[in-house]
């Protein structure tokens, strides 16, 4: 049997270093008002609540549970909720490898996010088909769908998953509210064939 | 009563006559040949026969040997007696040209992917299976990839230069 | 149809009282990339096709084109929940079939951690059977002391998952003593927490109805659908490799071969369980048998084998010798005797077995992987037939199919 622990001297939750704040975009403060650009507002938001869609098929997938749970906690970074259904998230991780089976499924989930979407390919396999240099394997996802950030390793750590998505953030925080609708992204998608 | 690889190469013989061959011991396991059309006959034998007792199929998949004419592919079953621990390697050779082998599905329920899988690797035609399609290719693949003929890497790529990989 | 009989189809149209399903191959509920197009009747299972292949990346086309050493990376990527215990699996196959003899201090290190990737890999199992009942907590708490076994692995041979670990003859560098008291604070405080582990589930009321009497199988038919391992065991079948066919000295550890009665998705978590005690019995007792080592015998992390083991790094940059060696290996330049082989050792879900042939080239003729869950995947349809739809996630989950293992 392990003994029961109990505080008995519970401390007094420091409430002030326990929740952190984002940094505030540049921008012209005063009394009860605050000017900013409108993108970084929405920068701002969408980068700290970011929905990850673990496309996960295999060894990176195992790595992504060991991100996901206790000890290294995704959630840290604004991604408490991991979504299962493409059309809620706004994030898809895929960890592993896609064979040529997997990639129109893997195209079809990309398709029916709705904008603005991330990628991120987590893994030498998603990132350029890896060690399989093999007549099944698809040579890199970015072949079907466009992709943001490459995170290296065979498997990544948990450390380089978090990186990855940091780097996501940053992107995301940054992303200007007209990119999705320029010229640019447009001839992006189509050069995919995605209308 | 232990079962030794001379007692089942007795009754091997002993039932079969001359149609079983090219018995071998190597690492402990007895392995022997017979022609296709005998497969089932043998499988049968060794799971019903009660002194022998081979009622677990461990394994089941194909070789091929290009050089072999007449003999190119080869189905090798592995099956094993629980009982008295001992494991034996039974193998059959077909043509290329015919490859038709009769399906062990209705002895072993393990068999049915097992031998999709060396159907989607190999091609061996396995008569009587109840579902033979494709099991880990797609279904449009219109070659049989572990023959040797076959090469590894896919060749319609294009994003891998050949001369970086010391391939050129 | 009485009760629709207000309801007048077109001529000509099907009337069909199942719907079909599509589960997979991305979904939440299938751990890993299947397919399963059920027919239900409202929410029993009717009859399931399940569709594989999602990862097939063509290993044993791969392995034709490789040395041996070169193979163990490969093999890493089978079962990836518990690498270790396939890459050994394939040392111990090419030693058999090379004839090197290892020794007993190389074989009790090698026990110590495949019974710690048989613990992740249970650990992983059972864990997600508790999600997919409904138990998130099971999953957050173990997950943390899955940690402290990749740190194990980390100190011996520098990576957490796919670990590569080990040489053919032994392993790349002797155990730090890091590593041993890593491995003390993991017996030390792994118990506790598998102990909770058990209390969180064995007698849950909401457990057990979920699990009981779903997802069983007869020991007859276990063995018909070719079931090896835990899922065998469930069912009341005895059978494991470390006994049977005793391999890196399982024959010099007392441990118990836990069996189940009813082969369903309850006897499958508790086999599993006990199997962790045994695991860590195991663990402790080769612990105690290697610290008996004194003095040379204590630094031995490897056996003789030039032809295979790379020589020192120290040596190849100051000897010749040791250079052309390293050379060598490196380039696969040296041939195989003929003959072949099949080999097996009991991987986390069964017999995971290596059939190589050789022609005495430098590679191998053909390599064919025994993956344990494509074998017995295929008895799916007939585990969940009959039964509830939510009981068919469990049952999928406590199987514990390995997409990479099941689609090599």
């Amino acid at each position: 049997m392990r003994p029961v622990r109990f505080n008995l001297n519970p401390k007094e939750a420091e409430i002030a270093d326990a929740i952190s704040m984002g940094k505030a975009p540049d921008g012209v403060p005063g009394d009860g008002f605050f000017a900013t650009q409108l993108s970084s507002v929405v920068g701002l938001a969408r980068k700290n609540s970011l929905w990850p869609l673990p496309f996960a098929t295999s060894c990176c997938g195992i790595e992504f549970m060991a991100t996901m749970a206790s000890h290294y906690d995704l959630s840290r970074f604004g991604s408490e909720r991991v979504g299962f259904s493409p059309r809620q998230c706004d994030l898809l991780m895929v960890m592993g490898t896609i064979a040529k089976k997997m990639a129109p499924v893997l195209r079809q989930v990309y398709l029916q996010m709705a904008e603005p979407r991330w990628v991120i390919a987590v893994g030498a396999c998603a990132s350029s088909g890896g060690i399989f240099d093999t007549y099944s394997v698809l040579q890199g996802i970015d072949q079907v769908i466009p992709v943001d950030v490459y995170v290296p390793g065979c498997p990544p750590r948990p450390e380089a998953i978090i990186d990855g998505f940091m780097k996501i953030q940053d992107l995301v925080g940054q992303e200007s509210i007209r990119r999705r609708n320029s010229e640019k992204y447009r001839d992006l998608l189509n050069s995919y064939g995605i209308q | 009563m232990a079962l030794t690889n001379t007692y089942i190469q007795e009754k091997l013989v002993e039932k079969f006559n001359d149609q079983v061959f090219q018995f071998s011991t190597d690492s402990g396991i007895l392995s022997f040949e017979s022609a296709a059309e005998n497969n089932l006959k043998v499988l049968q034998f060794l799971y019903e026969e009660s002194s022998l007792g081979f009622t677990f199929l461990t394994d089941l998949c194909g070789v091929n040997y290009p050089d072999n004419k007449g003999a190119e592919l080869v189905v090798v079953y592995h099956l094993h007696n629980f009982i008295e621990n001992i494991r034996i390697r039974f193998s059959i050779a077909v043509p290329i040209a015919k490859p038709d082998v009769f399906t062990a599905t209705k002895l072993f329920e393990s068999a049915n992917w097992m031998e999709r899988e060396t159907y989607d690797f190999f091609g061996i035609n396995f008569i009587g299976h109840p579902n033979l399609k494709r099991i880990l290719n797609v279904d449009e693949m219109d070659y049989f990839p572990l023959r040797k003929e076959f090469p590894l890497e896919d060749q319609t790529r294009i994003d891998k230069d050949d001369e970086m990989f010391g391939r050129g | 149809m009485e009760q629709h009989s207000h309801i007048t189809l077109p001529k000509g149209s099907i009337e069909k009282t199942t719907t079909t399903l599509n589960i997979g191959p991305t979904h939440p509920a299938t751990h890993g990339v299947f397919q399963n197009i059920m027919e239900v009747d409202g929410e029993r299972v009717v009859s399931t096709e399940q569709t594989v292949g999602y990862i097939h990346r063509a290993f044993e086309k791969l392995a034709e084109r490789r040395p041996l050493y070169q193979i163990t990376p490969i093999t890493d990527r089978l079962n990836y929940c518990s690498s270790p215990i396939n890459n050994m699996g394939w040392h111990i196959t090419c030693e058999r079939f090379l004839k090197i003899d290892l020794p007993k201090r190389v074989d009790y290190l090698r026990v110590i951690i495949m019974e710690l990737s048989r613990i992740s890999d249970h650990l992983i199992c059972n864990s997600i059977v508790g999600v997919d009942t409904g138990a998130y907590t099971g999953f957050l708490y173990v997950m943390q002391y899955r940690e402290l076994i990749y740190e194990i692995y980390e100190e011996v041979c520098g990576s957490r998952l796919t670990t590569n670990i080990g040489r053919i003859g032994g392993f790349e560098r002797n155990f730090t003593n890091t590593a041993f008291t890593k491995l003390e604070k993991f017996l030390n405080e792994y118990p506790g927490v598998l102990r909770e582990f058990e209390k969180l589930f064995t007698r849950n009321r909401i457990f057990m109805e979920r699990t009981q009497g779903t997802g069983g199988i007869s020991a007859a038919r276990a063995m018909n659908y070719g079931f090896t391992g835990p899922n065998l065991r469930a069912a009341g079948v005895d059978y494991d490799v470390r006994v049977q066919q005793p391999y890196s000295s399982y024959q010099d550890f007392d441990f118990k071969v836990p069996v189940g009665t009813t082969g369903d998705n309850y006897d499958r978590f508790l086999v599993r369980n006990a199997e962790m005690w045994e695991s860590i019995s195991i663990i402790k007792q080769a612990y105690q048998k290697i610290q008996e080592f004194k003095g040379a015998d204590a630094e031995i992390y490897h056996a003789d084998v030039p032809e295979y083991y790379l020589p020192k790094k120290e040596d190849v940059y100051t000897k010749m010798e040791a250079l052309i060696w390293h050379f060598k290996i490196i380039m696969g330049e040296i041939d195989l005797p003929k003959g072949q082989i099949y080999s097996a050792v009991e991987g986390g879900n069964g017999e995971l077995g290596f059939y190589l042939i050789s022609d005495g080239g430098r590679t191998p003729f053909r390599l064919h992987f025994r993956r344990p869950c494509f074998i017995y995947y295929q008895a799916f349809e007939e585990l969940i037939k009959g039964g509830m739809l939510s009981d068919a996630v469990v049952t999928l989950s406590s199987l514990n199919l390995i997409a990479g293992e099941l689609d090599a």
